[in-house]
């Protein structure tokens, strides 16, 4: 059994939307190294429910990084210190004894905070309906190799496809940008036979669906890719703007 | 075209409009130092070199039109990103640190904003120091031409030119140090294997040319103008 520590927390607390949020300190004695930050989270919200206190609200799904639900604003990087790594999958192992961890929600105009550290994203949900999907017959299920692919071209999709859509490339963003978002969405759906078709169309309609959102400009830092747990390059961003400029000489419309 | 003016207002389109215009600058930087390292050639070079732009006529005209529009459209656009910044994030972080690794944050790239508008106040105060300013007159091939040689060499020996005018240049670095990059990022010039070596050549362009143009303020302002390099 491994020793426990003590964590001081600065944690954000907002009782509901556009109502006024600050820090609040709490310290957590019984931190073990084992624990995931939201392990560690759940047991100061036993520990607050235990002192009759409203527990801290946040979000989580599967716990094992795949979900892209979780999204914490951990000493002002987004998920954390570790590289390639969702805030389930940070361990307080990275943490030594008596450290302050100020722990907030990611923040943009486009992710308005629900409550504490849960903030809205349906915006990335609103960009993929403008166009982040291809249009097939439905029915039976069609042959799966009539239409051949090339296996580089596939992996280069399925690298870019696998953006979980947390959010971390917009809260890192100084600009508050989610090109990094709709850069691996389109460089993953405009690679493919099935997505030609739609290939302008769909870039146009979701940079402007982008825009629409109140997402920020582009400044090339490439913090994104940075704090990306699943390690999207910024070339998406190129390939977006590659493509965007295509549709632009083509007199493209959404 | 409405849809070309429509896309140029999207972020993407505003991006690439920064990227060819600050490309533009880059190459008017280019010239520009070319044109003021003649300082150190035979003794009339600079002038003859001056007299000459001059004498293009309508033909400087135009590269001045150009010139100024992609200065103003660069402007715009980046006090405009600066502006979509503070709006989009309207509440900020307590406490915000770079991950490092594949991140481009750097004291040039965060500081953009700010040493492209020293720039802009710098370049209407360099216009109006040499461009627009009264100058003597000197006889070259028989012709009276703009004295703008005894100009550079007086301006540079008060220290507030010389070392002022030395401050904006290694401001002008900074800025090029990511500029120079995020344009052909920008431009979508963006090859894994490629990507890195034109960071580094960014860097490289960015220290050569602000050593270019600090080198003329503080060797003539060390040497008194009197310097072995300066022929009158």
């Amino acid at each position: 059994m491994a020793d426990t520590f003590t964590i001081h927390l600065k944690i954000w607390r907002q009782a509901g939307p556009d109502q006024p949020g600050k820090l609040v300190d709490y310290t957590l004695d019984n931190v073990n190294e084992h624990m995931s930050f939201l392990e560690m989270l759940d047991v100061l919200n036993e520990q607050l429910v235990a002192e009759g206190k409203e527990p801290v609200e946040f979000d989580y799904d599967c716990r094992e990084g795949i979900c892209g639900s979780c999204n914490l604003m951990i000493n002002g990087q987004a998920h954390g210190p570790k590289a390639l790594t969702c805030t389930c999958q940070l361990h307080m192992r990275n943490y030594s004894d008596g450290d302050t961890i100020v722990v907030e929600p990611f923040r943009a105009r486009a992710f308005p905070v629900i409550k504490d550290l849960v903030v809205d994203r349906s915006a990335l949900d609103r960009i993929i309906q403008a166009g982040g999907y291809i249009s097939v017959k439905t029915g039976s299920a069609p042959e799966a190799n009539s239409i051949p692919v090339d296996k580089a071209v596939s992996d280069k999709a399925f690298d870019y496809a696998t953006c979980i859509g947390c959010g971390a490339c917009v809260a890192a963003c100084p600009n508050s940008s989610a090109s990094l978002f709709t850069g691996a969405k389109l460089a993953h759906l405009n690679r493919f036979p099935q997505g030609e078709p739609e290939r302008r169309k769909r870039t146009v309609a979701m940079v402007e669906q982008m825009d629409a959102e109140g997402f920020g400009d582009c400044s090339n830092f490439a913090e994104c890719e940075a704090v990306c747990p699943v390690g999207i390059s910024i070339s998406a961003i190129a390939e977006m703007r590659r493509d965007y400029m295509k549709a632009l000489v083509a007199g493209e419309e959404a | 075209m409405p849809s070309l003016l429509k896309a140029l207002q999207s972020q993407v389109g505003r991006k690439i409009l920064s990227s060819i215009t600050g490309i533009g600058l880059i190459i008017f930087l280019i010239g520009h130092l070319a044109g003021n390292l003649t300082l150190f050639g035979e003794a009339n070079a600079f002038n003859a070199y001056t007299f000459n732009l001059e004498s293009l006529g309508w033909i400087l005209y135009i590269i001045e039109f150009v010139l100024v529009l992609g200065f103003i459209l660069h402007a715009y656009v980046g006090i405009s990103i600066w502006w979509r910044r503070r709006k989009n994030r309207p509440e900020g972080y307590e406490k915000y640190e770079s991950k490092g690794g594949p991140s481009h944050m750097t004291w040039s790239s965060k500081s953009m904003i700010f040493t492209g508008i020293v720039l802009l106040v710098f370049l209407v105060i360099h216009l109006d120091s040499f461009k627009f300013a009264d100058t003597e007159m000197t006889t070259l091939n028989g012709e009276q031409v703009r004295d703008l040689k005894a100009l550079v060499m007086e301006k540079f020996q008060t220290p507030l030119y010389a070392f002022g005018y030395t401050f904006v240049m290694i401001l002008l670095g900074l800025h090029l140090r990511h500029g120079f990059w995020s344009a052909f990022t920008s431009l979508t010039m963006r090859h894994n294997k490629l990507s890195g070596i034109v960071y580094t050549i960014g860097v490289v362009f960015a220290i050569l040319l602000a050593i270019g143009f600090i080198f003329i303020p503080l060797y003539i302002y060390f040497t008194g103008g009197q310097g072995a390099l300066i022929s009158y």
